[in-house]
């Protein structure tokens, strides 16, 4: 579990400000090269080309996915949050990447940031604001009617109520956990492998080849996956704050 | 028994309800390959329905897993 402790770097340790600690992490190293990164996949990407070399296109592939992705939850409506969800999952797929590049080679260690809840959890609540904000401003107090299914019968309602209402409440949670989790499990996983390897090969030649082998190719597909599930969950991360996006513009 | 004890084993009981969500996940596809190939040009635009069913179904299996771990490092 050593590649999740979060260090202070560059001697900031006992940076502080009203008794709260800010020293620049290497959790916030890697958001800033998240971020840098993203900066400079949009910047070379955004010369408005009228034939669209290869960084435009993949520039334009990604923004048209979002786009599509937040027409096809939200309807017209969605089009002003565009801006956030492809800031967010453009975010969270970059962060899930870096994290699996293997930089620890040259000395470097990459560190996935997504995989703290402190992270993931800001990022929810930022999306559970956002429909918050959305949701009071344009309805009112009518949007409690979210919480009403249409043609619920009059016994039901209290009850239907409070079980809207707390899974209403639960989605910032489970926004964050999903993300944080996946992340955890996969390095976890990638963790206890590679540990079977190094024993195994430790142990003798034999257990090198029966043990080692086999586990070091699962590795190889078990990375794969890695990457795939890294785009996944950036995937449903935008998807369900679209959703939850939807319920505030649209109320159902 | 020893807390200790029965703190790995809770933590091994956790590990049965990854495994069952594992089934729901495959569930979610199985059905949706099913369907998709009966009717191939709707498939693409159920996509997102995929994703939710896939995410709701998941969230299950990784909150046994974080029970897992509470129960390791924080219990």
């Amino acid at each position: 579990m050593n590649q999740f402790a979060i260090e202070p770097m560059f001697g900031t340790g006992h940076w502080a400000i009203g008794g709260y600690n800010i020293a620049f992490t290497n959790s916030a190293l890697w958001m800033v090269v998240a971020a840098v990164a993203l900066w400079a996949f949009m910047f070379f990407g955004m010369k408005r080309q009228q034939v669209p070399g290869r960084w435009q296109m993949a520039v334009e592939t990604m923004s048209n996915f979002i786009d599509n992705l937040l027409l096809s939850n939200c309807g017209k409506g969605g089009k002003a949050f565009v801006p956030y969800v492809f800031s967010l999952f453009m975010f969270i797929l970059f962060a899930n990447l870096l994290g699996l590049l293997p930089f620890g080679l040259i000395g470097v260690h990459p560190f996935t940031f997504t995989s703290h809840f402190t992270a993931t959890g800001v990022l929810a609540i930022i999306s559970f604001s956002i429909v918050l904000i959305v949701g009071f401003w344009r309805h009112g107090l009518h949007f409690f009617t979210l919480f009403i299914p249409q043609g619920t019968p009059v016994p039901m309602i209290p009850i239907i109520f409070l079980i809207e209402l707390v899974s209403f409440m639960v989605r910032p949670f489970s926004l964050g956990l999903r993300l944080f989790v996946a992340m955890t499990a996969g390095h976890v996983l990638l963790k206890v492998l590679a540990g079977f390897v190094i024993n195994s090969t430790n142990a003798g030649a034999i257990y090198g080849l029966t043990v080692g082998l086999p586990t070091f190719a699962l590795m190889i597909g078990i990375s794969a996956l890695e990457v795939l599930v890294a785009a996944v969950q950036a995937y449903v991360f935008a998807l369900l704050t679209s959703l939850y996006i939807n319920d505030a513009v649209n109320l159902h | 028994m020893d807390a200790e004890a029965a703190k790995l084993i809770g933590a091994g009981l956790a590990a049965v309800g990854a495994g069952i969500a594992s089934l729901g996940v495959g569930n979610v596809f199985a059905s949706f390959l099913e369907s998709a190939l009966r009717n191939p040009s709707a498939a693409d635009s159920q996509q997102g329905r995929l994703f939710i069913g896939f995410a709701a179904a998941e969230l299950l299996g990784l909150l046994s897993f974080v029970v897992a771990m509470i129960l390791i490092f924080v219990a």
